[in-house]
């Protein structure tokens, strides 16, 4: 009797997974069937258009590239200073213990909250208007408590055995840290880092609140460039100003077009965002192993 | 040492090449109404083709939406699928921004029932307003209640969300006054998501912009209305291009808009889109599923664009509802 209900358990196991993979497989298939035939050389290259034949992507990536690695060079310092200083430096007492509470309960706030509080701080208080930097700014508030989390768990795998190792011959704080404990969590702080990428790259709602706007059919100012006069070759960050729109942007606004062409094309769109999405978590996954340690 | 301050030297030029940057082409920002979106973008695209300089972006925000960041002096043109409210014209004026206001499309509102439908062949303007009044908010739930003779169904309603322009269109005609509408329905920004509601229920009835009837023929049946005025065209008439052009499908067709902030018209670059607009409009405006305006009206616009005359001609007390493509352009003049 025992032994038919732990089977019974085991079945109704296996169905509860399979029911999600094959929900999953569906949908795939669905898109890649639908999108597949529209991912040419010219899907990459072209502007959004009316014509949906004629629209593409252009725009959406490279506004995609441009708020990822904006958004990668706010968080990494900050989050990661913000871990190292309340695993190795904060006293224990209640203050930092509100200061952690908080930062837990912030990774969990609906990312359309974060889109209002950029909307309001950065889009109309600090005058950024619609700018990468704008939104850049509203996706690393959002990324940034999974950052610190990630990070300081990273920090705690660290045995205290290295730490007294290094002050025992002799090195500060900052050089034990420096020096021995930030490589040996390196391999975990960059998955917690490239996770919390791909869950920015796929954030609409912060972005729609903030209105990045949708016909774009030019890039941010490049932030190298190359002129026929002196100096020859620009740089330049006023891109970090310029309006953008990206890719989960560009999806919604073509599923929401009475066109089927447009459909076609946001299955392409889709796909696109899942294999950069499967390709960073790929990558987490690689890093976890390869820098797995036995202490 | 010689070598370290010569490339700092050239660090600093390129910081200072960077500072300075190359020279901005000029940045017109639109946004506003998302049924105007597609004629707006078609147009943009052109312009762009066409050699213009301009770098035009267009947003969607709705048509209140629009309006709001209009008035905020963040956009240089709104995109309206309504003329500009009392409300949003002292929001307007309190912030100092002043427009010129022109008509670029006509759009009809298609009302709508499942395939498998088959008891409705037209509805009246009253049968729509017992269906949709305020006050049928839980009491007319049943086909059996719109009309003597139709079956025992349960009526499942279906519209545009309460920021469109669309939405304050087809209440102000049907109901009486803008925004009046009863709130038990499924309301939806996006109209795909009101085709595919409707598509999967007998018994359901919704209304949207043509254009989406037009892509979806295959899922949805078009209800022809009747508006009991035999003046403009007797009996029930289904909307189309025609209809909408010699105005015998009424109430439910209206003009669309698009709002040029003043200010924003003494930079060349705006002077040259909405001339590049108005001028490409009829035939752009037909691609994208909407109805172009009489030739003369945008005549007109072009006129009452170059001459600077700011304001609406839907002030107070005007209705926007019935307006024909002719009374627009004697209005326009």
């Amino acid at each position: 009797m025992i032994k038919i209900l732990d089977r019974i358990f085991k079945y109704i196991g296996i169905g509860a997974v399979l029911l999600g993979l094959i929900v999953l497989a569906v949908l795939v298939l669905d898109v890649v069937r639908d999108g597949f035939p529209r991912l040419t050389w010219d899907f990459f290259t072209s502007y959004p258009s009316s014509k949906p034949e004629q629209a593409g992507i252009l725009s959406a990536w490279v506004g995609t590239l441009w708020i990822m690695l904006t958004t990668a060079a706010l968080t990494i310092p900050l989050g990661i200073g913000a871990a190292i200083y309340l695993e190795e430096y904060a006293p224990k007492n209640r203050w930092t213990d509100f200061i952690e509470i908080n930062i837990a309960n912030l990774a969990g706030v609906p990312s359309v909250v974060y889109g209002i509080l950029g909307l309001g701080l950065f889009v109309r208080a600090l005058h950024m208007d619609r700018s990468v930097l704008a939104g850049s700014c509203t996706l690393a508030l959002l990324v940034l408590p999974i950052v610190i989390l990630s990070t300081r768990e990273a920090l705690r795998a660290v045995p205290s055995s290295i730490r007294e190792a290094a002050y025992a011959v002799g090195a500060t704080r900052w050089q034990a840290i420096s020096g021995q404990v930030l490589p040996a969590a390196f391999g975990n702080i960059l998955t917690g880092i490239i996770l919390a990428m791909s869950r920015a790259i796929g954030e609409t709602a912060p972005l729609v609140t903030l209105g990045a706007l949708t016909y774009i059919p030019f890039l941010p100012t490049p932030p190298v460039s190359v002129s026929p006069s002196f100096p020859y070759v620009n740089f330049s960050l006023k891109g970090l100003l310029d309006p953008f729109t990206v890719l989960p942007i560009q999806i919604f606004n073509w599923v929401s077009r009475p066109q089927k062409g447009f459909l076609i094309c946001a299955a392409a769109g889709i796909i696109v965002l899942l294999i950069i999405t499967l390709c960073l978590n790929g990558a987490a996954i690689y890093l976890r192993h390869k820098h797995q340690k036995n202490w | 040492m010689k070598k370290i301050s010569l490339l700092w030297s050239i660090g600093v030029m390129f910081l200072l090449a960077a500072l300075i940057g190359p020279a901005d082409a000029d940045l017109i920002k639109v946004d506003g109404s998302s049924t105007v979106f597609p004629i707006t973008e078609a147009v943009a695209e052109e312009f762009k083709n066409s050699g213009g300089q301009a770098k035009v972006m267009v947003g969607i925000s709705g048509t209140g939406g629009g309006f709001k960041r209009f008035c905020r002096g963040e956009t240089d043109i709104s995109d309206a699928s309504r003329p500009i409210k009392d409300s949003e014209r002292t929001l307007c004026k309190e912030s100092g921004i002043t427009y010129i206001e022109l008509p670029v499309a006509y759009d009809g509102l298609a009302v709508m029932v499942n395939v498998k439908n088959t008891w409705v062949d037209h509805l009246t303007v009253k049968e729509l307003n017992r269906i949709w009044e305020p006050s049928a908010q839980g009491n007319i739930m049943n086909w059996s209640q719109v009309r003597p003779g139709f079956p025992d169904k349960p009526i499942v309603l279906f519209g545009p969300g309460t920021d469109s322009g669309t939405f304050d269109y087809f209440t102000e005609a049907i109901n009486g006054k803008s925004a009046a509408s009863r709130g038990d329905y499924t309301a939806s920004e996006d109209d795909n998501v009101l085709v595919e509601g409707i598509a999967s229920d007998e018994g359901a009835i919704g209304y949207f912009g043509l254009a989406y009837y037009e892509q979806n023929k295959d899922k949805l049946k078009l209800v022809p209305i009747d508006d009991e005025n035999p003046s403009n065209g007797a009996g029930p008439i289904a909307p189309s291009m025609e209809t909408v052009m010699d105005a015998t499908y009424q109430p439910l067709a209206r003009p669309i808009f698009v709002y040029v902030s003043a200010k924003a018209t003494q930079r060349p670059a705006i002077k040259e889109f909405i001339n590049y607009y108005l001028k490409n409009a009829p035939s752009l405006v037909e691609e994208v599923g909407y109805i172009p305006l009489q030739p003369e009206s945008y005549d007109a616009a072009v006129q009452r664009f170059n001459q600077g005359i700011k304001g609406t001609v839907f002030g107070s007390g005007i209705k926007t509802v019935g307006v024909k493509m002719a009374d627009l352009l004697m209005m326009e003049k």
